[in-house]
């Protein structure tokens, strides 16, 4: 066959070549991205936009971290998989990335906003907070007596 | 039988956060292919949709597609979904049988009458009303007396979405799809065999917050059906250099080339496993070295053999769209030009190709 000399490094190299050619998506995200901080700033309208909704390849994701860099604030959920949620160098714009328990992405976002919803505490869960944490003052207070 | 939402109260239950569930919406709508915003909404109907009654009718199957659905990791929030519904009616699973099973049928369709949703795996035989039956009613008539209340109806499986397995050539029960019978009542088709659980889930989650989703020309959800496997195979890069395994144990299976030679149906079958993938998003079959075997599309058993490739003749293609199957080969450079080139030759000549065939071919030529 007329490849078969091409040893597996290169082939290997290939896939990650091809996987990663840019496919000209990230320069109408980031435009999209100056729109929607306009109505941000103007409006304080929040906006999301999916990355796994067009194609996007690592070589995209390059143009985009060019662009944008790396800002002030950096968290890491741990609810039911990892997910890390950026604020990036542009103030007011954010990546939020969700992972399942493997570590595998899930879905990849860009939020344009003060901050995204996810990190807010939801008050469902500050209900169980506040039930679980008198549980415990009550347990402690059995315990000591 | 409660209509009240269940999901909050099972959610506390089982330690999962809001915020968790929160997560989960926004990656199922990514999923579902739904604007972004809407993850906040499907969050809330989600929680205070009332539990719709269910009512699932297993017919000629092998259980495999709710194996699927109800083995899914424990407590994944699939599982949680799954289980938020009012499941009036499944004979596998429920406790009651024989005359109690029956009559919770026939109350279910009573109170809910034009709003239940019934779910259906396997096809049903025409041939002969004996070859499946319940509690004495033929499928046939069962299907027919519980579709008429329904909402809606879910076709979980190849066997209920197209015929399946037990319509494969020589279709010794006359198996048809449920499809073939239910004509005046909206039907969503979810065909794989078994399909991706997290698929079964989504639909479900679509249903109960917006409804219907908007389906292809086969019934079936364009959110998980719109593109092929082909299109999103890792393997790809290769099939586009002409790179192929020859066979499974080869230089190129170990380098991880393209299957098509050895049968992969990729090319031609729309399904979201190489995305998605399998047991908790762990692999699929092509990761694992095996083709796909085309199982979302109408009748996969008789498409020519599973280690043939695309390439040769498939004898009668009976539903499947040609139109895919010429969309998908010729996408590629080297495999798609392989694939024509030897496709007009083989149906010139009558004859059959298969790997071997094409590989002397090749070092011929
Ligand atoms: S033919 Fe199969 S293995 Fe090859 S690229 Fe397409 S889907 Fe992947
Ligand atoms: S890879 Fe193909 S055969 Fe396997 S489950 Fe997916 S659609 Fe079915």
């Amino acid at each position: 066959m007329r490849n078969s000399s091409n040893s597996r490094a290169d082939l290997v190299q290939l896939k990650e070549a091809v996987a990663n050619l840019p496919t000209g998506n990230a320069p109408p995200i980031l435009s999209e991205i100056l729109e929607a901080l306009g109505r941000l700033v103007d409006r304080a309208e929040p906006t999301v936009i999916d990355l796994g909704a067009i194609p996007f390849t690592g070589g995209d994701e390059k143009v985009l971290q060019e662009v944008l860099g790396n800002g002030e604030v950096n968290a890491v959920l741990d609810a039911m998989g990892e997910s890390h949620i950026q604020e990036t160098g542009i103030p007011g714009v954010w990546r939020v990335d969700h992972s399942d328990p493997k570590g595998e992405v899930q879905s990849r976002f860009i939020e344009i906003t003060f901050v995204p919803d996810i990190l807010k505490t939801q008050s469902e869960d500050a209900l169980r907070g506040q039930e679980i944490l008198a549980e415990r003052l009550s347990e402690r207070l059995r315990a000591t007596n | 039988m409660s209509s009240s939402p269940l999901l909050p109260k099972m959610m506390k239950a089982h330690g999962v956060s809001r915020r968790s569930f929160l997560k989960y919406c926004a990656s199922l709508t990514s999923l579902m292919a739904l604007p972004p915003a809407m993850a906040p909404r499907i969050a809330h109907a989600l929680e205070t949709a009332p539990r719709p009654s269910v009512i699932w009718l297993s017919f000629q199957e092998c259980t495999g597609c709710t194996e699927a659905i109800t083995r899914s990791s424990a407590p994944s929030l699939e599982e949680l979904i799954f289980d938020s519904i009012s499941l009036d009616y499944h004979h596998t699973l429920q406790a009651a049988s024989g005359y109690a099973a029956e009559q919770a049928r026939e109350e279910a369709m009573k109170e809910h009458h034009g709003k239940y949703l019934v779910i259906v795996d396997g096809s049903i035989p025409l041939d002969e009303p004996g070859f499946s039956a319940i509690a004495g009613i033929s499928n046939l008539d069962m299907l027919k007396e519980t579709a008429e209340g329904a909402a809606a109806i879910v076709s979980v499986g190849t066997c209920a979405a197209y015929g399946g397995l037990p319509q494969a050539n020589p279709n010794p029960t006359g198996a048809v799809a449920v499809s073939d019978i239910i004509k005046d009542k909206p039907i969503i088709n979810v065909p794989g065999c078994p399909p991706i659980p997290m698929v079964m889930t989504a639909v479900l989650a679509h249903y109960l917050t917006f409804g219907i989703p908007d389906l292809d020309e086969l019934g079936r959800p364009k959110a998980f059906f719109a593109e092929s496997i082909h299109d999103r195979c890792y393997r790809r890069p290769f099939y586009d250099k002409g790179l192929f395994a020859e066979s499974f144990d080869d230089a190129g299976a170990r380098a991880g080339w393209c299957l098509y030679k050895l049968g992969c149906k990729g090319p031609t079958t729309k399904s979201v496993c190489a995305t998605v993938k399998w047991n908790d998003s762990t692999s699929f079959p092509i990761e694992a070295g095996h083709g796909c075997l085309g199982c979302t599309e109408p009748d996969f058993w008789d498409n020519g053999g599973f280690y043939k490739p695309l390439s040769a003749p498939a004898g009668e293609y009976r539903r499947m769209g040609q139109a895919a199957l010429v969309a998908g080969v010729a996408a590629g450079i080297g495999g798609g030009y392989l694939a024509k080139k030897n496709k007009a030759k083989a149906q010139a000549d009558h004859e059959t190709v298969d790997a071997f065939t094409l590989e002397k071919e090749e070092s011929e030529s």
